[in-house]
């Protein structure tokens, strides 16, 4: 076992972990952040993703170990006493449907805007494109990322 | 003194849903965030050949793996492996062979089931399968179904001496009827069309937990599973446990297009050892056991021939179908096919009609239902074959469809299959997707290009397609052997606060039905949509259900929302009156609020009238306290939802790539409830369409491994392989419910298939290509389209 400290969502929390932990599994069995969801078994899929020091990141292809010293955003840790805009643009555009990839899409998301504040609507689709969705054909994913955009920006 | 706020109608207002607060932020309760004290979690050992006698198997070894409780194949389970359950026996001499929980012996596809350990973590459980000793001599597999029903061919079920499992035949005009009409035709046109096989891919992998603590020994299971009702007659009927000691609940479940509506061997062994052992067992899939033992879609060889007259009037139309069963059959296995058998004739008119269908083991996994099951296939060949024809007559393909199809004052309409259509309007759709797409002016470009040389090549391709949906009327399934019904059922409690829980038979797994059932018993009551809870996916809490498949929920559920709050109303009308003491008769009822006819100063809330009912102080004579009310609809037929989908496609003649450049599509399903969740829904159905035909396909060695067996192989295209979409809708309500709906799950993934193939066809059409494989990789194409210029095709 190997002791780790992460903060997660704010919260410092000193753990010990198998070396072989994946943060994925850290997060959901260790600290108890279901939200953040395993979708597939070769990074391909992204429902995992969070945000490792404000960059997007894989959960499932970072070892828990590798997080010491980090701090994680979860899904559930990403709104303040209101909603984050994307969040709030996903559920304006009707941008999930099963929400099963949505933890992952919006933090994808949020990195994405964070690099690029007025993406076209093909780099939000290049931006987004290690997330899976099989409901919503990306159409109304797109748009609300377009308007999460637009209203990060002041605008409307 | 009105109490409330006038009533706003809620139906067809595109409300945002009341899901996704949850949803978005992390509070979902999956299934596999279920963690029980006490629990074991199972890990299987699967078979990683496609054919083989299991020559050794010693579990043993795996008892020695720190935190193993129990190992188990099948000889160790003995009684408790059970065989998954098939409830379409198709023909009376169909041949249904065992599908054991764990293998017997003899593993018969990749990802079989041959071994499980129980331990006190997933990961344990995991390390403990490396130490199961087991021995395979490989056996000669058979991938391909035209193989597969040859003499001589290698046997799938050595015991049934064959591997076709059922032959099936529908000529609704008689024997000869076909050849009769073809005889006076002037064309004729024939093609095998190959329905690849597809893997569903729901986001969510399936995972199982059953619990023997609950109260009163009850055993619960919470499964990702689409047919928690269904799940639990079987999971009785299978593991021998009684069915009113089994609860089965669906909570949050991520996706199933078909795929978890199935009784899982996984889930029959963590029921049998939940029970046998008094212990939680919980099991979840990763994605790579998905990809093999998750069952698959479609894969079909669709022979299809149509004969004509050479101004393009339809005559009549023969199919002849070899559909892949895989090794086993499942819940539904044989009867998807059958799905599609009504729906080749689809929109057109002609004389007679010949199908057939051989179903045939290999040895790869199970078919069963995927998104649209039996339909898309069958919109597939038909709308591949009318542009075909008319290539092969000379005529527009959207003229051809016009002379052809039904006309909107012809409904209702039986069809040459013997379906009767209630409604339908293929004009006003078509009409409004050629404006949208600019029709004309994009075959004026083709022309251009073509004649230019363009390396570039624009194709348009067309589907006019309907499909059949709202499964379905009870006595229709029993004509066809299925032996469950198709009804549904919803209780509405209108609860002393005035608060509403609505309890549906029907089981969402992300397609918004807290929302859209709310606003249909908002509606009925005159009770504000955030006043309704919707109840669902438990069966305690929800014990009568057919759940969620087939664009069922709202064409049939709907109607079971409807009457539960009609019955409510008509129930609360009689305390009303009693209370302003006057007849029933008198009473209007408008937004929530009875009135006295011609004296509205006396009037009274429905949801005071609820507060009277659980007081019960002064209820009429006889009456019951509480207002509550529950209805079973059987639907009195199905719904045929239709639309006119285009896709206009650029074809890269030098590398094959196929770029869609815009796809339009109208939908008529009918009364809308939520414009929103509509669109969403065919927004997801048009992108799983697209994805078979330009990027999926499961493909199996001569050996049966399967080679797209995880989703860095299995192409499940991402936000930059697909465009954005034109969606727009006509309205004919159907006539076969009151609330006027038809279904709109599964519209997207039938119609858009063959729109998109026509499409590429159309393109490299002046090359000479007239079929393009599926999925239409640009390898593929560019295969195809080089073979087509060297005259081989």
């Amino acid at each position: 076992m190997t002791k780790v400290s992460i903060t997660v969502d704010g919260v410092l929390h000193e753990s010990e972990v198998e070396p072989r932990t994946l943060l994925v599994h850290y997060l959901r069995e260790q600290v108890g952040k279901v939200g953040t969801v395993v979708g597939c078994d070769t990074s391909s899929c992204g429902a995992c993703t969070i945000l490792l020091d404000g960059r997007s990141a894989k959960s499932c292809s970072v070892l828990a170990v590798q997080a010491d010293g980090s701090s994680v955003t979860t899904i559930e840790g990403l709104a303040g006493d209101e909603w984050h805009p994307v969040q709030a643009a996903f559920k304006e555009c009707h941008g999930l449907q099963c929400g099963y990839c949505t933890p992952g899409m919006v933090l994808s998301a949020v990195d994405l805007l964070s690099e690029n504040p007025n993406p076209s609507e093909a780099e939000i689709r290049e931006g987004l494109e290690g997330n899976l969705c099989r409901c919503t054909g990306y159409h109304n994913i797109v748009k609300s990322v377009a308007l999460a955009a637009q209203t990060m920006k002041g605008g409307k | 003194m009105t109490e409330l706020a006038d009533h706003v109608a809620a139906i067809g207002r595109p409300l945002k849903r009341k899901e996704d607060a949850r949803l978005l932020t992390g509070k979902t309760q999956w299934t596999d965030n279920i963690q029980l004290a006490g629990a074991l979690h199972m890990a299987i050992l699967r078979s990683p050949m496609g054919h083989a006698k299991i020559t050794k198997l010693d579990v043993s070894g795996a008892l020695k793996y720190p935190g193993v409780e129990a190992a188990y194949g099948a000889d160790e389970l003995g009684d408790l492996n059970g065989s998954v359950p098939c409830v379409w026996p198709v023909t009376d001499d169909m041949v249904a062979p065992d599908f054991p929980a764990l293998a017997k012996g003899e593993v018969r596809h990749m990802g079989d089931c041959v071994a499980l350990v129980l331990a006190g973590t997933a990961a344990q459980a995991a390390d403990a399968l490396e130490g199961i000793v087991v021995e395979y001599s490989a056996l000669p597999a058979v991938i391909d179904m035209d193989d597969a029903i040859k003499d001589g061919s290698p046997l799938v079920h050595s015991d049934k001496g064959t591997n076709k499992c059922y032959t099936y035949k529908l000529q609704p005009q008689g024997d000869g009827a076909y050849e009769a009409a073809k005889a006076k035709a002037d064309v004729v046109v024939k093609r095998r069309f190959v329905n690849q096989r597809l893997i569903p891919a729901f986001m969510e992998p399936r995972a199982v937990v059953a619990s023997p603590m609950g109260t009163s020994g009850e055993l619960t299971i919470w499964s990702a599973t689409q047919v928690p009702h269904v799940l639990r007659v079987l999971l009785a009927l299978v593991t021998g446990v009684s069915e009113n000691k089994l609860r089965v609940v669906a909570p949050d479940v991520g996706g199933g297009f078909g795929g978890k509506l199935q009784c899982y061997r996984e889930e029959i062994l963590c029921v049998a050892l939940a029970n046998k052992l008094g212990r939680p067992i919980k099991w979840t899939e990763t994605r790579s056991e998905d990809m093999m033992a998750t069952h698959h879609g479609r894969d079909q060889l669709q022979d299809i021939e149509i004969a004509a007259t050479k101004d393009g009037k339809l005559l009549g139309l023969k199919v002849d179908l070899i559909a892949n069963m895989g090794a086993y059959l499942q819940i539904i296995t044989p009867g998807i096919p059958l799905l599609g058998m009504f729906m080749y004739p689809a929109i057109y008119k002609m004389d007679a009609y010949d199908f057939s269908c051989i179903g045939v083991f290999t040895n790869t996994t199970p078919t069963d239902a995927y998104r649209g099951a039996g339909r898309p296939e069958s919109t597939y060949a038909i709308e591949r074959i009318m542009d075909e024809l008319a290539n092969e007559l000379g005529m527009e393909p959207m003229e051809l469809r016009k002379k052809n199809w039904i006309k909107h004052e012809e409904f209702p309409y039986t069809t040459v299959a013997g379906l009767t259509y209630d409604s339908g309007n293929y004009e006003a759709a078509t009409d409004k997707a050629m404006a949208l797409f600019k029709y004309d002016e994009l075959r004026k470009e083709q022309v251009a290009r073509r004649a230019s040389g363009d390396k570039v090549q624009l194709g348009i391709g067309i589907s006019t397609f309907t499909e059949m949906c709202g499964l379905a009327p009870s006595r229709t399934l029993g004509a066809l052997k299925y032996v469950a019904g198709g009804w549904e059922h919803c209780t509405i409690r209108v609860l002393p606060t005035g608060k509403v829980e609505l309890v549906t038979g029907t089981s969402p797994h992300g397609q918004g039905h807290e929302t859209a059932w709310s606003q249909i018993a908002s509606d009925t009551l005159g009770i504000p949509v955030d006043d309704i809870e919707v109840i669902h996916g438990d069966t305690r809490t929800s014990p009568y259900g057919m759940d969620t498949y087939g664009s069922r929920s709202l064409a049939v559920g709907g109607q079971a929302i409807l009457r539960a709050g009609e019955k409510v109303v008509e129930k609360a009308r009689l305390i009303a009156a009693h209370q302003l003491e006057c007849s029933a008769n008198d009473l209007e009822f408008d937004n929530g609020v009875f009135r006295v006819k011609g004296d509205p100063s006396k009037e009274k809330a429905i949801q005071a009238v609820a507060f009277e009912a659980f007081s019960a102080h002064d209820l009429p004579d006889g009456l019951e306290p509480t207002l509550q009310a529950e209805s079973t609809v059987d639907p009195q037929d199905f719904s045929y939802p239709h639309g006119t989908h285009l896709c206009a496609m650029e074809v890269d003649t030098e590398t094959g790539k196929s770029t869609i450049r815009s796809y339009v599509c109208v939908d008529d399903i009918g009364i809308q409830i939520n414009p929103l969740i509509v669109e969403g829904q065919v927004h997801g159905g048009l992108a799983q369409g697209i994805a078979q035909a330009l990027y999926e396909g499961a493909v199996y060695d001569s050996d049966g491994q399967l080679l797209t067996a995880s989703l860095a192989d299995y192409l499940v295209p991402g936000a930059p392989d697909l465009p954005s979409f034109v969606t727009d809708h006509t309205v004919t309500p159907s006539t076969t419910n009151p609330l006027g709906t038809k279904g709109v799950g599964e519209a997207g993934a039938i119609a858009s298939t063959p729109a998109v193939i026509n499409a590429i066809v159309d393109a490299l059409r002046p090359y000479g290509v007239n079929d393009v494989p599926m999925p239409a990789l640009p390898m593929t194409v560019w295969r195809t389209l080089n073979a087509a210029r060297q005259g081989g095709k």
